[in-house]
């Protein structure tokens, strides 16, 4: 008999947990238990959670750090859009819609991503950090001023501004005000059902071959290329992957919304999610997922505070970074919870002394 | 006179990117962290001063100094609470810190002082010299290029000749080696953040004498901006911020003037990851070799 590792435990333990979490909520959801501002968070924590697997693929795994991801989810969210809307017109059936959105917006960021790739091959560290920063920023420029409408005579492009468009012609992606009239088109389940796939997908690619050698860069690359690992051939691999499921959660994203603006993904977004990246453990798919469900919700939850939740947010971002790495904070803590659990000792051996006498 | 027009207001704009480059540059320099904070720094500058000026009416010189005396401490308080503690962590963590504490500034900011967005009075009038028909320079212009020259020249002969300038220098070089040669390590660090944030001051009441629309979120853009000139340059290096921070203004006005407004930060950052192509480590960065 097949034995199976501790590795494959683990991830099945996390797969069996997020199913277990998925089944709770969405009872909780049709007997009417969940307020109407969780529900209107489910998708998009569905969405921010297959972002933070993906950054987690590139930061965690490749060890490179990313600073514009919310640019493939871009890529991901106004492709997908574009090509729900195309689909329409063939097809009536919402599935075959938002199957085709996501489809195309997950292979629209792959060659995003492939083409990010072409200077991740010759810099690393933080000059590779800036520039998909860059790209961020580019990718946000252009989307900024990208408009295409569609009419009886196809579509009609244009980067300066609203073109004339035929009767019964109506604009797709009109620049910086992003897309409007979007079908409401993602539902919890189909969100998770994604998520559920990319997690399968990044288990497995950690797990074979090409994940041991994606390491085995990650800790020393000069080690590994002399053991024949072909750097650019991974490095590439992991970023396109990474970009794909980032495109697919942009698609999600989008058809969760009426409208949706290229600001939605600036720099701000792309730190949002190596926040959860990096609060969740590098490497960990686990601490990722934990990480984008809580901070998405913190902000909501914090509403009470109003005009104070995001400075609140702030300050449990770096009390928690704090926390979890200082030497001193850590050493801190240790010793409150052994001062705690002492006192509880000697309160339970005084009852048991005055119980036996 | 179109295209000098230009050429002085990309030196302005280029010239307000390096002395907040330079804040950059020298914490990453010394401490190996991207002090993301670094451009909120920048706000609360601009935002001590236009209390200064326009609430309390003081002198403009007292407002500058007062607001460089704020942004000092301030960047001392932060390094000591929140980055000190971090001195042994992986430096993605120290970069989330320092996200969170570029959100805490921001908010803070929001909530004591809104974000209606104030009107800052130009520190130093309004006027402007005629050069010839149609190309003037405005005071602004005149005060920030020479600000940007005199804090370059003075922290070159600072960080060559002084003492403390030599310490940062070797601290940069190896820490470990620093301290055993009876370097104060975390003075050093202190005094660098200290130095960059007065400088962070200076760069926000002149960002925003030229564009006085101050809100609290004034200093994120410029603050990526300026970090993008201090890796073009070749992060660490101090000339370096100067060159990436002038090229980047003037990139930004002729992408500008001459192209299209929209896409004027796509074509920045479009020839900034050309330049890295080609010298991966900006400009005038050093190439350091891996050690097998």
């Amino acid at each position: 008999m097949k034995t199976i590792n501790k590795t494959s435990k683990r991830n099945f333990v996390t797969i069996g947990g997020l199913i277990l979490v998925y089944l709770v909520v969405a009872a909780l959801k049709e007997g009417g238990i969940t307020s109407n501002l969780i529900n209107g968070q489910l998708v998009p924590i569905c969405a921010y959670m297959i972002m933070a697997i993906s950054l987690n693929l590139v930061v965690g795994i490749l060890g490179e750090l990313s600073l514009g991801h919310a640019g493939f989810m871009s890529v991901g969210a106004f492709g997908g859009v574009l090509a729900g809307t195309l689909v329409r017109q063939v097809t009536d059936s919402n599935l075959i819609c938002l199957l085709a959105a996501v489809i195309s917006g997950g292979v629209l960021a792959a060659l995003a991503g492939l083409l990010i790739g072409i200077p991740v091959l010759r810099l690393n560290g933080d000059y590779l950090a800036i520039v998909t920063l860059a790209f961020g920023q580019i990718i946000k420029s252009i989307v900024n001023i990208l408009y295409i409408g569609l009419d009886s005579e196809g579509l009609h492009v244009s980067v300066i501004n609203k073109m004339n468009l035929a009767e019964g012609g109506k604009m797709i992606i009109s620049g910086a005000m992003g897309c409007s009239g979007i079908r409401k088109l993602s539902t919890f389940t189909f969100g998770f059902v994604l998520l559920l796939l990319c997690l399968i997908v990044t288990f497995n690619l950690i797990q074979s071959r090409t994940g041991r050698a994606i390491m085995a860069l990650r800790d020393n690359r000069i080690a590994a290329e002399s053991v024949g690992i072909n750097v650019t051939k991974y490095k590439l691999l992991v970023f396109s992957v990474s970009a794909a499921m980032a495109g697919m959660a942009g698609t999600l994203f989008a058809h969760n919304f009426s409208t949706v603006s290229p600001a939605k993904f600036d720099f701000n977004t792309s730190i949002l999610i190596l926040v959860f990246v990096v609060l969740g453990g590098l490497g960990s798919m686990r601490g990722s997922l934990i990480a984008a469900a809580l901070l998405t919700l913190l902000p909501e939850l914090l509403r009470e505070f109003s005009d104070y939740r995001m400075l609140v947010y702030a300050i449990v971002l770096i009390l928690v970074m704090l926390g979890t790495n200082s030497p001193k904070v850590r050493d801190f803590i240790g010793k409150l919870f052994g001062r705690i659990k002492s006192i509880f000792l000697r309160k339970r051996t005084a009852k048991e002394g005055n119980a036996n006498g | 006179m179109e295209f000098l027009s230009n050429v002085i207001s990309g030196i302005s704009l280029g010239s307000i990117y390096a002395i907040i480059a330079l804040g950059y540059t020298m914490v990453y320099g010394i401490a190996k962290m991207l002090n993301f904070a670094h451009g909120d720094v920048i706000m609360v500058g601009a935002y001590v001063c236009f209390f200064m000026t326009s609430r309390y009416h003081m002198p403009a010189v007292i407002g500058v100094l007062l607001s460089m005396f704020v942004c000092t401490v301030l960047g001392i308080v932060i390094e000591r609470l929140a980055y000190k503690p971090l001195r042994q962590a992986t430096s993605l963590a120290v970069l989330i810190t320092a996200i969170g504490m570029s959100y805490f500034l921001q908010n803070a900011a929001q909530i004591l002082w809104t974000s209606n967005p104030k009107v800052f009075k130009s520190v130093v009038g309004s006027g402007s010299i005629k050069i010839a028909e149609g190309l003037h320079i405005s005071y602004v212009t005149l005060v920030t290029v020479s600000a940007c020259v005199i804090i370059m020249t003075g922290l070159t002969l600072f960080t060559g000749k002084s003492k403390m300038g030599k310490a940062m220098r070797a601290c940069s070089e190896d820490k470990g080696a620093a301290q055993l040669m009876g370097i104060n390590v975390n003075t050093t660090i202190s005094i660098t953040f200290a130095i960059g944030s007065a400088l962070a001051a200076i760069a926000g009441v002149l960002l925003c004498s030229a564009y006085p629309n101050l809100v609290p979120t004034t200093g994120s853009m410029p603050g990526i901006k300026a970090f993008t000139a201090a890796v073009f340059g070749g992060i660490g290096s101090i000339p370096g911020a100067l060159i990436g921070g002038v090229l980047l203004g003037l990139i930004e006005i002729f992408a500008k003037a001459y192209i299209s407004t929209e896409i004027a930060d796509a074509i920045v950052f479009a020839v900034l990851i050309v330049v890295l192509l080609v010298k991966p480590t900006g400009l005038l960065g050093r190439k350091i070799s891996e050690k097998v």
